[in-house]
């Protein structure tokens, strides 16, 4: 092991001769933390809306002013048909039409009962499904407020009200950093050790390496190491810019955070030190590495709930290393879960890491 | 096994699929000696050559190197051979003082020992001002020179070198041959390829390989009476006319 030593000064002084690697250190987990849960939010804000009020009433302009004041809606136009806010809905000015019935008021009056009609342009399934929860949240919230003002019993007969755990706002935030924290790491400790024996091979400096006695564990141990330091670093700093820029705190402990990203570094890299021994070139390794990290990001649950898959697909992701450390920051981050009730995603993890370590190790031959 | 031989082929063979780049090949190489090893492009010497040095398996035969064959014990081979590949293959985002501490230390040689011996080699290079040079902005006869001289830097019993001297301007390559007679005479075997046929002369005895075969194996002086030709050049020339692979 006396040559890990030497080994391992080497790799580190490569790592930071290189102009643009330590750059990118920083400026990825910035990018990730900063910029990317703002522009990639799912929380739909600001949606037009058209107004159709065929009741000019007191209570009806009520209703067109609670959605107007919403954070939610934006009233981009009061039109005096359903066939106009149509236009404007197919024009793609708005997305959404609120129709109050001609006879609102008297009929909430006289039958303690009104309709109110709602069009959704659902092109953007996601968008228009959101939309109409929040402004049904709003026509309710109206007609509990007129029962209580008016005395007008309007509200459904039941009501569902729905209580939310862990995450009572629903933030987008604290589910999405602890899962791109994870694709971070991905991205460098595990496409770099991918480029990395390859590079050895196209410049053909491992035939020096191979033709001493230098053992494999050695060699393997020194390109591992020095992915788990910076992948340590780029875990650390993401926990402090996502708490300093995002304000998003762990509600569990910080050292299972450390101790899960540990065996999913081991994994990542051990999987692109894999690749990188059965490639014969960079773009080769490139083009399989990156092949393998979009199916990862899709099915690792970061996107769409792994739960919402079919079953066969369901099993698929139980071959994804994301999966699980995606699974495990969300509980850290949001429920705080004991590590006991961790172990279901650390146990499948760690065989995964071990598989993969000793896969890299026995890919790598030093005669072939 | 006699004590002067230290490297005995016998029938060493690889196969690539259907294509033999080393056909059973079988020779021996006596301690001290400069041997040649000659042959046309894609003769199979590069693929001999990494067998010998446990870079590559044989696929049939074996080879005794530095007392160690290289079928089973090719990391025993690797701590007594030194290796010089045609393609430079040092770290060039290394300075050269970097690269001959890390082989030092791989080879496990005591730090003071590295230290004092880097001092002795760039003053024989005359490389002193070059310690803490990259690598990749030395002129290419300097990198041969020092791929040269790390490849002995562990004092290896026998040192295989692959074209040492592609692409090198005649000074230099005087030079080079300078340091591989001072390596010989030092004890070391050297196994050399080369296609400069006046290289070959340098040698002490020479084998000739055309189409991953032995065809001639004696002397320099020998080889030209055998073949009644004026230089080794003829010699070379009437044995890989014939030749079918090559480019």
């Amino acid at each position: 092991m006396k040559a890990l030593k030497y080994l391992l000064v080497k790799e580190y002084k490569q790592m930071f001769r290189n102009i643009v690697l330590p750059i990118v250190f920083i400026i990825l987990p910035l990018a990730m933390m900063n910029v990317v849960p703002k522009v990639a939010t799912q929380e739909v804000t600001h949606l037009n809306i058209a107004v159709v009020d065929q009741d000019h009433s007191d209570l009806s302009r009520r209703l067109v002013q609670k959605v107007s004041a919403s954070p939610y809606f934006n009233l981009y136009a009061s039109c005096p048909t359903y066939g106009v806010a149509l236009e404007q809905l197919e024009k793609g000015n708005v997305d959404f039409i609120l129709t109050i019935e001609n006879d609102f008021e008297k009929n909430l009056y006289r039958t303690h009962g009104a309709e109110v009609m709602t069009s959704v342009n659902a092109v953007n399934g996601m968008k228009g499904g959101v939309g109409n929860g929040y402004l049904t949240q709003i026509i309710q919230q109206y007609a509990r407020e007129i029962s209580v003002d008016e005395g007008i019993i309007a509200a459904p007969a039941a009501e569902v009200k729905s209580r939310f755990l862990f995450n009572p706002e629903l933030a987008y935030k604290p589910y999405m950093i602890p899962a791109l924290m994870a694709m971070t790491l991905i991205l460098l400790v595990g496409f770099l050790p991918a480029l990395n024996i390859v590079g050895e091979k196209e410049r053909g400096t491992i035939e020096q390496i191979n033709v001493t006695p230098v053992g494999r564990v050695e060699f393997i141990l020194s390109k591992m190491i020095p992915y788990w330091s910076v992948g340590l670093f780029i875990v650390a700093f993401s926990i402090f810019l996502a708490w300093r820029v995002q304000g998003v705190i762990p509600a569990g402990h910080v050292w299972e955070i450390f101790l899960f990203n540990i065996v999913y570094i081991l994994t990542i890299s051990s999987f692109g030190l894999v690749i990188s021994n059965y490639s014969d070139n960079m773009r080769q390794a490139a083009v399989v590495m990156f092949f393998f990290i979009v199916i990862f990001i899709l099915t690792s649950g970061l996107i769409s709930p792994i739960s919402a898959m079919p079953e066969w697909a369901k099993k698929v992701t139980l071959l994804n290393p994301l999966r699980y450390i995606i699974t495990a920051m969300r509980e850290i981050y949001l429920k705080g879960s004991s590590f006991h009730d961790l172990l279901s995603q650390f146990i499948p993890l760690t065989i995964y890491g071990i598989v993969m370590g000793l896969w890299a190790l026995k890919s790598y031959q030093k005669n072939g | 096994m006699d004590n002067h031989v230290v490297i005995k082929a016998e029938g060493l063979t690889k196969k690539f699929g259907d294509f033999t780049a080393t056909d059973h090949i079988s020779f021996e190489v006596h301690r001290g000696e400069i041997f040649g090893f000659l042959g046309a492009n894609g003769a199979g010497k590069t693929t001999a050559m990494r067998m010998l040095c446990g870079l590559s398996r044989p696929s049939e035969g074996n080879a005794i190197v530095a007392g160690f064959d290289v079928k089973d014990h090719y990391e025993d081979v690797k701590r007594h051979i030194g290796y010089m590949s045609q393609k430079f293959s040092l770290y060039d985002d290394l300075t050269v003082e970097e690269n001959l501490k890390l082989f030092g230390g791989i080879y496990g040689m005591p730090r003071k020992k590295v230290a004092e011996m880097i001092t002795a080699l760039l003053k024989d290079l005359g490389f002193e001002s070059e310690r803490k040079t990259m690598v990749r902005s030395l002129p290419l006869g300097w990198k041969q020179k020092l791929a040269f001289s790390l490849s002995i830097f562990h004092e290896p019993q026998i040192v295989f070198l692959d074209e040492p001297t592609g692409g090198v301007d005649p000074v230099t390559r005087r030079q080079f041959w300078e340091l591989i007679y001072k390596a010989a005479d030092r004890g070391i075997t050297v196994f050399v390829t080369t296609h400069y046929m006046d290289e070959a002369e340098y040698c002490d005895r020479v084998s000739i390989m055309v189409d991953g075969k032995i065809r001639a194996l004696d002397t320099p002086d020998n080889l030209k009476k055998q073949f009644g030709g004026e230089s080794m050049y003829d010699v070379f020339y009437a044995l890989a006319r014939g030749a079918k692979r090559g480019d």
